[in-house]
Parts: C-alpha cells; structure tokens; sequence
C-alpha cells in the first residue's frame, strides 16, 4: 500500500493556527505539525492530549528533596560529623535550616534536568538522531504541517489552499 | 455604574461601630494602676497553672535575689506597661496592616502603569478603588504618629524619657548612638512626608485615570505614566524607611539589612490577594464584564509566587542571624520562639505550604474558590506575621487575640469595604479611554479554558 502524505507549507504562526483549526473541523487527522518556533495554543488545536510533564516535575522535586535530606544526614550526621560554627551535629533536625539552601538546590536541579531529560525521550531526541523534519525550511521560517492521504487528494488539496498553504506538496514517505 | 448597595453599606458602617466600641473598651479596660495589675497577674497564675507562674518569678527572681518583694513591684509595673500598651498595639497592627496593603495595590497599580502592562487594564478601577482607603488610613495614622510624638502611647521605647540622657538612669548608649535617625521629630516629620507623599500620588493618579475617560488625546495617560515614575522612586524610598520607623523602631536595639524587603513581601502578597478578592467579589455581582479567568489566573500566580519571595526573605533573614549566633540579632528570635512560638511557626505554613501546594497547579489558580481559600490563609498568615512583628516588643508575653485585637480587625474591615466600594461606584468600571484596554479585554492565557461568570464579548 502506498504511504502518501500531503505536505502543506505557511509562512505565518496564526494562519497556521487557524488553518489547523479548519483542518481538524473538516475531521481530518493531522499526522505532525513542524515549526521554527513552539506556536501557542497549537497542541490544543491539533486535538493532542494535554501534557504531564508538570506532574512529572513535581515528582522529580520532590525526589530531589529526599535525595538532599538523605545526602546531608549521610554527609553531615553519621559518616563524618562536622561541627561548623558551634552548630549541633549530633541530629538532622537541629542542623536543618544550614542545609535548606542544599534542600532547595537539588530539588530544582533534579526537577529542572530530569524535565529536560523526560521532554528530550518523549520527543524521541538523543544524541546522534537523526532529524526528522522533511524539509529544513521549518528550521527557518515555514511551518509544514503534514495529513496522510487515503485517497482524498483533491479534497485536501482544496481545503489547504484555501486555509493559506503557499506550498502543497504530496510525498512518498518512506 | 456600579452602586453601592444599601446593604453593604449597612454592613461595613455596622463592622466599624462594632469595632470602635470594642477598641473604645479595650482602652477603658485596660489597667490602669499598678494594683490592678497585680491582680491580674495573679489571675493569670492561677489560671495558667504553676508551672508558668514558677517560670516568671524565676526570671524576677535572677534580677535581685535578696529583694523579693522589690522584684514582684518591678515585675507588676513592667506588666502593666504591657497591657496598656496592649490596646494600642492591637490597633496598630491592624492599622498597619490595611495601611501596608492599601500602599502595595498602589505601588503595583503603579508599576502597571510604569510597564504599560496590557492585561491589567480592566483590574485598573479596582486598584484605583481599593487604594481610596489611603486617606482615611493615613489620617489615622498621623493620629497614631501625634499620639506617640506626645508621649500618649509608649510603643516605642526609645521615645522614653531619659533614653538620650547620659544623666538619666534610663539612659541607653545603643539608641543614643543611632540618635541621628532615631529622635523624635525627624521620626514624626519623616512620617508625614510618607503619608503625604502616597496621598498626593493617589490624588493625580485617580485624576489623570479619569480624565483618560473622555480625553480625546493621550496627555492624561501620558502624565500618570510621569506620575507612577516619579512615585515608584519615591515609594522604594519611602517604604523602606517607613519599615525602619514604624516596625522596626519597635526594637530598638535589633537590626536586619533586608528588613524593608522583607515588609514589602509581607504587604505585597497581601495587597494581590486582596485585589483578586475585590475582584473576584464584584465579577461575581455581574459588575467587571471584561474581567475573565486569565486575569484571576495571572493574580493567583502573583500570590503564588510572592507567597515564594516573602517565604525566601523570612528564611534569609532567620538563617544569617541563627548561623552567626551574634547575641544583638539572636534577641530577635529569641523573643519570638519563646513566647510566640506557635503563631511564628504556623505562619510559616500558612504562608508558604499551603499558598504553595494549592496554587501550583495551572488549573486551580483560574477557579475563584481555590483563590479565595487561599487568599484567606495568605491573609490571616500575613496578618499573624505583622501581628508578630509588633507584638514582641510592645506588649510581650502578654499577648493574646481577644477583644482589642479582633475589634481593631474588624473596624479596619468595616473601613475597607466602605471606602473601597464607595469610591468603586464613583467612576465607570472599566477605563474607557485606556489605550490597551482591547488587550486587556482579549487577555487570554492559552493554558486554560474560560468558565468564569462572563467573557463573551
């Protein structure tokens, strides 16, 4: 079976908004929608479930908060006790409020990077991977948005055009 | 035009005789010679057990052993001055408080100004109404400044007689040495340069807003952007100075370098929740038609992230002077831990937890229930933090929330409500003649769904 695809290309981020908008009211699947840039409201317009990653982050804090509480015991407390400043070290508690800058730190780095991280697997990006934009002009200023065919190429044809494409292409995809 | 209802009206002037009675009999009741205060020390002492009986005459008693009956005098008098001073301090946090909230929705309706911010123009009328309470608040506050200036109020210990007097036996080197800030007439002249200062500020932004209405050019919009400039300056100034003056004059002795930013986080978290709670109330009556769930989701995001800021500067400010363990700073915390123990750490809750947990999350800040649950933990936190920002020093452990405390509450409450929805009902709700008004009006977070009571237009 042949794998068609229609590539529609816009020069704008709001025609492409409202032509996604169009395109989904006319109950057609939109396979992928490649900008330059992220287009706000765009996600929501392409019908995609809304994200989690904030939860996701939330947990990664709150792992990173254990994992500062349990360092500093470990470091301060029981392997090697240190007594700074006259301060007790004989328990975590009375010792806490010296070690909430380290608490607040590691709950952000392990948040913030564990986010990326999570964003950069979702998005099936690694290292050595290789680009999966079909045209580099949606590097620089084009928006392509790509729909399957199955048969309806005239249709789509008309609908993009009139929803604003300045370039409708249908490709093999391979 | 808005009106204000009868019954609100009814209701903020009930509200404020309610609470001029009960601040009238705080006053009257409270003792007046040094046999009414024993008595009531000796109330407190059967009341309160043994234990806490023992535990103050055990600190008499280190003053001077062998004087027992010296001591129970020295102690009935510094009693005494402690609960006359308690129905002034009482007001005073309250009145502080709504003075400190009315300046910050002034000092942020000024920045907006100042960044030509484009969402905030259909909140603008509500700002503008809340921050008429500046004069009311700051005539009762210079009432206050004179009464301390003449000595009728001894909250500030280093007015006492003698204080500047190496003669006198109540002489004291430390406040000596600070005498060219800490004397009385530049304290009180200083005073009335702030109030006046906020008032005329308030003056001609309200005048220039209004004039926006029907103006055919820009030249009103123009002048209050000139205002705000010159007033943001003059408020970082002011602020700052007044939150040495005021709060913490208090302890004479005591001094934080980051206490002025630490009051205006206090003020400011509060100011936003009670714009959002101003205008969630009047979207609710049908009167803010532009005012969508973005807006109320941008001012959730206020509160939720100064609730974060005053959580950082409560923590620097603790965290220096408990690793230097200087004894001059330590008094400050002492003093708190000792007898304020419970209000000084579930503030820190009320402040930071709860505001932090329930607004995180995208969707809660755009619903008004969840903002006001938790704008009324964020104010009653805040009030508790100022509460204990002037109680320490003034009244100490005698503290308690009772009648003077409560009526002062609601008097101001009553104050509020008066002043702020008479002056609502006396312009158009919306500032017509804003150039970012359509901006404003179209205002929407793409992250959330409108639900809110109105925005189809």
């Amino acid at each position: 079976m042949s794998n068609k695809v229609i590539h529609a290309f816009y020069n704008d981020d709001e025609v492409v908004l409202e032509a996604t908008k169009k395109v989904k009211a006319a109950n057609h699947h939109i396979e992928e929608i490649f900008c330059p840039f992220p287009v706000h409201g765009l996600d929501k317009a392409m019908g995609l479930a809304p994200t989690r990653i904030a939860i996701a982050s939330f947990m990664y804090g709150v792992l990173g908060l254990c994992v500062a509480a349990w360092m500093t015991n470990y470091m301060m407390i029981q392997d090697w006790p240190q007594d700074i400043g006259g301060k007790p070290n004989f328990s975590w508690w009375l010792n806490m409020p010296a070690f909430v800058p380290i608490l607040f730190e590691l709950t952000v780095f392990f948040a913030a990077h564990l986010m990326v991280i999570t964003f950069y697997m979702r998005s099936r990006i690694w290292p050595f991977k290789k680009a999966e934009n079909p045209d580099p002009r949606t590097t620089d200023d084009h928006f392509l948005m790509e729909i399957p065919v199955h048969d309806n190429e005239e249709e789509l044809t008309s609908l993009l055009k009139e929803t604003g494409a300045v370039e409708i292409n249908i490709v093999e995809k391979h | 035009m808005y009106q204000f209802s009868g019954k609100l009206k009814t209701f903020s002037i009930a509200l404020m005789i309610i609470g001029a009675i009960g601040v009238g009999y705080s006053f009257f009741s409270a003792p007046k010679t040094i046999e009414d205060a024993k008595e009531i020390i000796a109330n407190q002492h059967d009341n309160h057990g043994t234990s806490h009986a023992a535990d103050t005459h055990g600190k008499t008693a280190a003053h001077s052993d062998a004087k027992s009956a010296h001591a129970d005098d020295e102690h009935a008098e510094h009693v005494l001055h402690q609960l006359q001073n308690r129905p002034w301090a009482a007001t005073y946090v309250a009145l502080f408080f709504f003075l400190g909230i009315t300046l910050l929705v002034l000092a942020f309706y000024a920045s907006q100004r100042v960044a030509q911010a484009g969402w905030s123009i259909v909140l603008f009328r509500v700002m503008e109404a809340i921050t008429a309470n500046i004069v009311p608040l700051s005539i009762l506050m210079f009432v206050f400044v004179m009464t301390s200036f003449g000595h009728l109020n001894h909250l500030f210990t280093w007015m006492g007689e003698g204080v500047f007097d190496p003669e006198s036996p109540n002489y004291d080197a430390i406040v000596d040495g600070k005498k060219w800030w800490l004397n009385v007439p530049g304290w009180t002249i200083r005073s009335a340069v702030y109030l006046l200062g906020w008032c005329v500020y308030r003056y001609f932004a309200r005048k220039f807003s209004i004039a926006e209405d029907t103006a055919t050019d820009r030249k009103p919009y123009k002048k209050n952007y000139h205002a705000s400039v010159i007033f943001l300056v003059f408020f970082m100034i002011t602020e700052s100075m007044m939150s040495w003056d005021w709060i913490m004059g208090l302890d004479p002795h005591w001094f934080s370098t980051l206490f002025g930013w630490y009051v205006l986080a206090t003020l400011l978290v509060s100011a936003l929740t009670v714009i959002a709670f101003v205008t969630i109330y009047l979207r609710s009556k049908g009167h803010l038609p532009f005012v969508n769930d973005s807006h109320i989701h941008d001012l959730a995001k206020f509160m939720f992230g100064f609730s974060v800021f005053w959580t950082y500067l409560w923590f620097a400010q603790f965290m220096l002077i408990w690793y230097a363990d200087i004894s001059e700073e330590t008094v400050y915390f002492i003093a708190r831990f000792n007898d304020y123990k419970l209000p000084f750490l579930s503030m820190v809750v009320m402040n930071f937890v709860f505001p932090v947990l329930l607004l995180i999350n995208s969707d809660f800040k755009s619903k008004p229930w969840f903002v006001v649950i938790g704008g009324l933990v964020i104010l009653a936190g805040h009030y508790i933090d100022v509460f204990i920002m002037v109680m320490p020093a003034t009244v100490g452990d005698q503290w308690f929330f009772g009648i003077p405390e409560m009526s002062a509450l609601l008097f101001f409450i009553g104050l509020f409500i008066f002043a702020t929805f008479r002056s609502f009902a006396k312009a158009a709700p919306i500032p017509k003649g804003n150039p970012f008004l359509k901006e404003s009006e179209h205002y929407h977070y793409y992250n959330i769904e409108h639900e809110g009571e109105d925005n189809h237009h």
